[in-house]
């Protein structure tokens, strides 16, 4: 497939208003506005777009569930990309920023809010200076603001930046935040869509999905649905990263397997390497083994592989990387993430970590393995969000997948696998 | 977040023994500062000032280096809060220093994709270059050193963040040249963001 979200990202301009307008930019606004939206809303479940932040729930229904009898309403755009191996919407708000204004404006008219927040992390802060550009260059020549295009319709796009907290990408956790308040989930139901920002109705988006939003309006749903396998239409970006030779953003049709994205894509595994584990989705989600390459990257067909597609963010791994450390790394990480609401996650991601780092320096027992089981089941499905899942899947995967190895730790008393990669020393806790 | 750095794990914790922000000195907006400090508040609805917290904190944090307690009571103050409500967000986000930090904060990204591609070999390279460990500032002021969660550039693995520039696959044998170049030319030493820098070929 040719790519279209990230069709122009290699041109010098593709960030500026001119070029977008040159390439058919804001048509896909100009025809929505001559709709109803409610119109809007039927195109978009008929072009089957499944969220593309990580939980691939069908954008049409979300919108439609919006509560349309209270007002204000607001879109919140997900932009707090933080899911290790992720960095798709980082490119496409740098390189294509008015898709996304578009998108916005687009969901605005649709969900009928007025306003739209760009909810960015606090490290993209050269992203949110473009985008940024790219907002007030959109009010200049009338795609934003007061009666847009003259149609009497009315959107403002503010971005709010974020301050370090990969929480703030839960849904709910980021409209506390856009409040003012700690990034912490909220209990649901009642949904965003019900109670969300201030109280109102609110559709949470990710940058990736609203960016598709202005394809089907342009082309069409049958178009976009036709892009890809059932129930997984239009284009997809993969962020490709680790022990692979040209890690990158692809953007493919989701008829792709992962085999053609590591191997074809991003050029395979680095030379005199051998494939070792694939997380497919992000570090939330399980291991694939180098046997189910040849799994379709679409959601439902890594579903079926027993993983998920998530956030598309493939991290290959070779031969050297040790599955310990592996947990230990992504354990320090939650660890360090866990925003503390509940209980099972912020007290047990702190016991995982410490338990992982003992049986990788060395001085673990045979029992600390069952420990690890039992805390990590302690901690799934007990959390408010899914944080709480999404942190022991780092160690149920390799327990699973990789027990000999946590065997051999405790049984040679050290590391196995201790790659040129990792620090000399054993990496202390620094925070 | 900074959840655990709170709670003195391993140590008797109590709840009166824990550390409040330092008073530093008197703290106002400059006037430049309070203007955009005005205009941003207007992006929130009027009964909703609160949401203006982060970035009304960016704005104390850019004009005086990190977070005191006056600059915490007078965001409060401004937004119509308690003092309390801010320290909340402050203790959260880590991005909110509570000392004084370097020139340059060198902020070593530490998961996974970084660190299959050597960023641990980078922050002990640092470590060595500089003579401080992650968490400390070097005695001139110069350097603070970090080590941070994913910072979302997997592909350029490894990156480092400094202040809010970012430099992109930094190999370990490379640290020295770039502490002395950043000591000599300041932020102009970095790569920046590569999709920045093709966009303004």
């Amino acid at each position: 497939m040719e790519p279209i979200l990230t069709k122009y990202v290699r041109e010098p301009n593709s960030f500026t208003l001119d070029f977008y307008l040159q390439h058919e930019g804001y048509d896909a606004l100009k025809l929505a506005l001559t709709k109803k939206p409610d119109e809007i809303i039927e195109m978009v479940k008929a072009s089957g777009l499944r969220g593309r932040g990580g939980a691939g729930f069908p954008t049409g229904m979300k919108w439609q569930f919006v509560d349309k009898k209270s007002s204000p309403r607001y879109i919140a755009c997900n932009a707090d990309e933080s899911e290790p191996g992720t960095f798709k919407d980082h490119l496409l708000m740098e390189r294509n920023p008015h898709l996304l204004i578009e998108g916005c404006a687009i969901g605005c008219y649709a969900i009928g809010a007025k306003v739209a927040y760009i909810y960015i992390r606090g490290e993209f802060f050269h992203v949110q200076q473009i985008l940024e550009k790219a907002i007030d260059e959109a009010y200049a020549r009338g795609f934003l603001g007061k009666n847009i295009q003259g149609s009497g319709f009315d959107c403002d796009v503010y971005i709010h930046r974020g301050a370090g907290a990969y929480e703030a990408g839960e849904e709910t956790a980021l409209l506390e935040s856009l409040e003012g308040k700690r990034a912490q989930p909220r209990n649901k139901p009642p949904f965003p869509a019900v109670v969300g920002l201030y109280d109102k109705p609110t559709a949470v988006n990710n940058v990736e999905t609203l960016c598709n939003v202005p394809l089907i309006v342009a082309k069409g749903p049958a178009w976009y649905s036709a892009l890809g396998p059932e129930k997984n239409g239009g284009p997809k970006l993969y962020c490709i990263s680790g022990h692979v030779k040209r890690p990158g953003v692809y953007e493919a049709s989701m008829h792709i397997t992962l085999r053609e994205l590591i191997e074809g894509h991003a050029g395979g595994v680095r030379d005199g390497h051998t494939l070792k584990a694939v997380i497919p989705g992000g570090s939330s989600v399980p291991i694939l083994l180098p046997d189910q390459l040849d799994t379709q990257a679409s959601f439902d067909g890594i579903q079926k592989a027993g993983s998920l597609l998530g956030s598309a963010a493939i991290v290959v791994l070779d031969e050297t990387t040790c599955m310990v450390w592996l947990a230990e790394n992504l354990l320090h990480f939650y660890r360090h993430e866990s925003c503390g609401k509940c209980t099972p996650c912020r007290e047990g991601t702190d016991w995982l970590h410490q338990i992982l780092r003992r049986i990788e320096r060395g001085e673990g027992q045979m029992k600390d393995l069952d420990l690890l089981q039992s805390v990590a089941d302690n901690i799934a499905g007990k959390t408010l969000c899914a944080f709480g899942d999404a942190a022991a899947t780092p160690v149920l995967t390799t327990l699973k997948h990789f027990r000999h190895e946590y065997e051999a730790h405790v049984n040679e008393g050290r590391c196995t696998l201790p790659a040129t990669w990792r620090a000399r020393q054993p990496v202390g806790t620094t925070h | 977040m900074s959840f655990h750095p709170k709670m003195a794990y391993g140590a008797t914790f109590h709840k009166s023994s824990r550390q409040l922000e330092d008073e530093g000195p008197s703290f106002a907006y400059t006037p430049e500062n309070r203007a955009r400090f005005d205009a941003l508040v207007l992006r929130y609805p009027p009964d909703r000032r609160r949401s203006a917290v982060l970035p009304a904190l960016y704005l104390a944090q850019y004009q005086q280096g990190y977070i005191t307690a006056n600059a915490i009571r007078h965001v409060a103050e401004l937004l119509g809060i308690t003092r309390a409500d801010v320290e909340d967000v402050v203790s959260f986000y880590t991005m909110f220093y509570t000392r004084p930090v370097g020139k340059f904060v060198l902020q070593v990204c530490r998961t996974l994709s970084c660190a299959v591609n050597g960023a641990e070999c980078v922050t002990e390279a640092l470590v060595d270059k500089i003579g401080i460990k992650p968490g400390e500032t070097d005695p001139t002021g110069t350097f603070t050193l970090l080590e941070v969660e994913c910072l979302g550039a997997c592909d350029r693995a490894p990156v480092v963040m400094v202040n809010d520039a970012w430099h992109e696959c930094q190999r370990p044998e490379d640290v020295s040249t770039l502490v002395d170049d950043l000591k000599a030319r300041g932020e102009g030493a970095l790569s920046g963001c590569y999709h920045v820098v093709e966009g303004k070929r």
